[in-house]
């Protein structure tokens, strides 16, 4: 009964706050692989290009830097959104326990801000600077990526995980320890398995397209270039990631037993815990549909049948997500590993035939796997989001602050007038960038076409990258 | 002791922004103010060349003025942002308007998108910073309390307002004295002229209102008041005012080049005013920086962290600027990305 009353009083400030948090945070994270990862890729590809001294991989490399700008730049602001929002959504945490895990954030502001000084010494130095200097100038750049995942994950994983404070007799975190606040029992599995994900994501969404374009017949040199680099960087990454996302899971279950329990909907504490794909979590703890693999749970966890596994119940209900919150996180779960496990095999075939045969696959259906995998390791990181943040309901900071103690006192009217305008704006944005992209793609087919007529080339645009200069350009 | 060097800190990460993303902000003012396609086509080129490489650079300090408040003063971030609400919410989304606007429209082709973006582009140049000097007002005349929610009376009044419009008037002088500079770099005289003219009038309507919130301030933030008009504050206030004659000195003389430095002057000086006029509150009379002050472990190693950020960042974006204002940086063309066209020396 106490429980029930504890649920209900749940402020109604609380559906449009997250729902406006998970709007905003999943629209950023589309963006967040090819901040992380398409700076190396590139980069790889430019080396590449000025070694074999290769027109073509420096032209893939500029029209990738191309996109970076315009990614780059939406990334910024659909990030400094999120800052607001810690402040506009959550005063209530930011307030208690901002200056016990804020830190990491203090890391990710300045390497946030090596990554933008770099960013536009690197886009904005094709043209003038000396070749090797540009690319040189460049080199630091997935370092700084590195370095503010690193901040932002330290929180995150201190979300999950808190540690590096003790709480007085008020319940206020006193006596911080910034180093234990940092290095969470989280922090390690979340970090790297977040890098990888994003190094996998970018390089399959980047041969993505190129893949595409393979399938329509352009089998040139440029296709083939823009597809083997950074598929074969992904492909590396994608068995370790497999590795890496299972040892996450297992930590999971051993730091944060009831979040286990959700993503794999199990109710009751017990050994030779069956394990499920899909399937739907009841309040009374029964599940329908899905597959039952007797047994597999517990072996999953501990390797072992009779590994004991905790289940839902093991706590009251005011302190565990709900049934639908379990089901959700589950499902999200299955799809993030049942994605990464194909990926795995898509990643072998590419192997295989390169040990054995030295070359690429011929099948159009290797292609159309290739296509079809960037989108999906997109919706995998989505899906992994979504089990960490769902799967930690109903706390904000794991059973220390619920969501609910942590929302804006604001009136849930503002906050719902606000998403409509966040919804809106959002479309907008990441519709013209959807649309500025295919513009390119398109105008650069164009040019592509050795018998188009080449447009009349102005006096501002004759000045070439790495080239003579001509002078008085400067206009 | 460390609380206070913080908040010195979280003072020039400030002083930093209102600079730096001022300057960026003023550009898109002078956008906005540029008028029709065609008369406007050569300001608004100018002004997409010059702000490029450098204003992601210029956001930044925005969200290091955030990580500092949430971590070093978590009290005084989660009062700002319940009772500033609206204002901060219609900021934020000014943000991703404008910024989107800005790198959206360089891309577009068609003169309606980028009227379009342009458009989206100006207007929130000038919503943005005045909803965050509104804010910044509110914190200013004490109605940021632990008790406040937020309500209109937060910001909707005499203080608020006044630094709302002074935050515009000041990246709108940023913006034309660095684009007047920008011009002659960028060969273009007649603009530089242009913006000359655009930066003398920003002056002197700033300096107006400058005396109006002094007088405004006087009955409606009285301990600011008293702290802009003695000791520290005071010092600051004359060093922002004789900026201010050195800027439109040197505006008037032909060449104009350096009156980059006293501009930035004006502007940083009158944020550091503010910010010793409050001493030594965070928010005046209800919450003082010992106070608001996050755990001591935490303030050392924020002084570490910052102290990092100043070792490594500066010298990069020194270097960024250096590049910037000697015509190394520019952006790629379309003759860059087709192939053929570029990177090869034959």
């Amino acid at each position: 009964m106490h429980t029930v009353l504890l649920l209900a009083d749940a402020p109604p400030q609380t559906l449009p706050a997250r729902s406006m948090m998970a709007f905003t945070l999943a629209s950023h994270i589309i963006l967040v692989p090819l901040g992380v990862a398409l700076p190396l890729i590139t980069l790889i590809m430019h080396g590449h290009g000025l070694r074999r001294n290769d027109p073509t991989a420096l032209l893939l490399a500029r029209r990738w830097s191309a996109v970076m700008a315009v990614q780059f730049a939406i990334g910024v602001v659909t990030g400094t959104v999120l800052s607001f929002e810690f402040g506009l959504l959550w005063p209530g945490m930011m307030g208690r326990w901002g200056d016990v895990f804020g830190i990491g954030f203090g890391v990710e502001a300045w390497a946030f801000f090596l990554e933008a000084v770099l960013i536009a010494v690197y886009l904005y130095g094709w043209r003038r600077l000396p070749a090797r200097t540009h690319f040189l100038l460049g080199l630091p750049l997935p370092l700084a990526a590195l370095l503010g995942a690193f901040g932002i994950l330290a929180a995150n994983s201190w979300m999950n995980t808190p540690r590096g404070f003790s709480l007085d007799r008020a319940g206020h975190p006193v006596d911080v320890k910034i180093w234990k606040a940092i290095f969470t029992p989280m922090f390690g599995p979340q970090y790297w398995h977040f890098v990888v994900a994003m190094l996998v994501t970018a390089g399959y969404v980047v041969a993505g397209v190129y893949a595409v374009g393979w399938l329509r017949g352009r089998r040139d040199r440029y296709h083939r270039l823009g597809f083997t680099v950074p598929f074969t960087l992904a492909a590396v990454f994608t068995p370790v990631q497999f590795v890496l996302g299972d040892s996450i899971a297992r930590q999971v279950f051993h730091k944060q037993p009831v979040k286990f329990a959700a993503m794999e909907i199990v109710w009751k504490t017990d050994t030779h815990q069956p394990e499920y794909l899909f399937g739907r979590l009841h309040p009374n703890g029964s599940i329908s549909g899905g597959i039952r693999i007797p047994q597999l749970d517990s072996i999953l966890a501990g390797f072992r049948p009779d590994t004991k596994v905790t289940g839902l119940t093991s706590v009251s209900a005011a302190d565990r997500p709900t049934a639908t919150q379990a089901t959700i996180a589950h499902w999200a779960f299955d799809t993030m590993v049942g994605i990464g496990s194909v990926l795995v095999l898509l990643a072998l075939w590419y192997a295989a035939l390169w040990v054995l045969r030295r070359r690429l696959p011929a099948s159009p259906w290797f292609f159309r796997c290739a296509a079809v995998a960037g989108v999906a390791s997109v919706v995998a990181v989505e899906c992994g989001w979504i089990t960490t943040e769902v799967g930690r309901q109903p706390w904000i900071v794991y059973q220390n602050m619920r969501v609910a103690d942590a929302v804006t006192a604001t009136r849930p009217t503002s906050l719902w007038i606000m998403l409509g305008l966040i919804v809106l704006v959002y479309v907008l944005v990441f519709g013209s960038f959807l649309v500025v992209l295919l513009r390119m793609r398109s105008r650069w087919r164009l040019a592509d076409r050795t018998d188009a007529p080449r447009p009349p080339q102005e006096p501002p645009e004759t000045d070439t990258p790495y080239g003579p200069r001509s002078a008085g350009s400067r206009l | 002791m460390i609380a206070g060097v913080i908040a010195v800190v979280l003072l020039l990460a400030v002083a930093a922004y209102a600079c730096g993303g001022g300057t960026d902000y003023g550009a898109g003012f002078w956008d906005l103010t540029a008028g029709g396609a065609e008369r406007g086509r050569r300001p608004r080129w100018l002004i997409d060349h010059a702000m490029e490489p450098v204003w992601e650079v210029n956001n930044v300090w925005l969200i290091f003025v955030l990580v500092i408040m949430w971590t070093g003063f978590p009290v005084l971030f989660q009062r700002v942002f319940t009772t500033m609400w609206l204002p901060l919410a219609l900021a934020a989304v000014g943000i991703v308007l404008r910024g989107a606007g800005f790198a959206l429209r360089r891309p577009a082709r068609r003169l309606s998108g980028r009227r379009l973006y342009g458009a989206v582009f100006a207007v929130s140049s000038l919503l943005t910073p005045f909803f965050l000097g509104a804010a910044a007002g509110g914190v200013a005349s004490g109605r940021v309390t632990s008790a406040a929610t937020a309500s209109t009376d937060a910001w909707a009044n005499p203080t608020s307002l006044l630094f709302g419009l002074l935050a515009v008037a000041a990246t709108a002088v940023l913006g034309a004295v660095f684009l007047a500079a920008d011009a002659r770099r960028f060969a273009a005289p007649d603009l530089h002229g242009y913006f000359r003219r655009r930066a003398l009038g920003a002056l002197a309507v700033l300096a107006v209102l400058a005396v109006i919130t002094l007088v405004v301030t006087h009955g409606d933030a009285p301990h600011v008041w008293h702290g802009l008009t003695h000791g520290v504050g005071l010092f600051f206030v004359v060093v922002a005012a004789l900026c201010t004659l050195a800027t439109a000195w040197l505006l008037t003389r032909s060449s104009g080049a350096l009156s980059r430095v006293p501009a930035v002057g004006v502007v940083a000086s009158a944020v550091i005013a503010w910010g010793m006029a409050q001493r030594p509150y965070l928010v005046p009379t209800s919450l003082t920086v010992a106070e608001g002050a996050g755990a001591h472990t935490t303030l050392r190693w924020l002084g570490l962290v910052s102290l990092v950020a100043v070792v490594l960042v500066v010298p990069a974006v020194a270097l960024l600027y250096w590049l910037d204002t000697h015509g190394e940086l520019e952006g790629l063309t379309d003759a860059d990305l087709r192939p053929g066209g570029a990177g090869e020396e034959s």
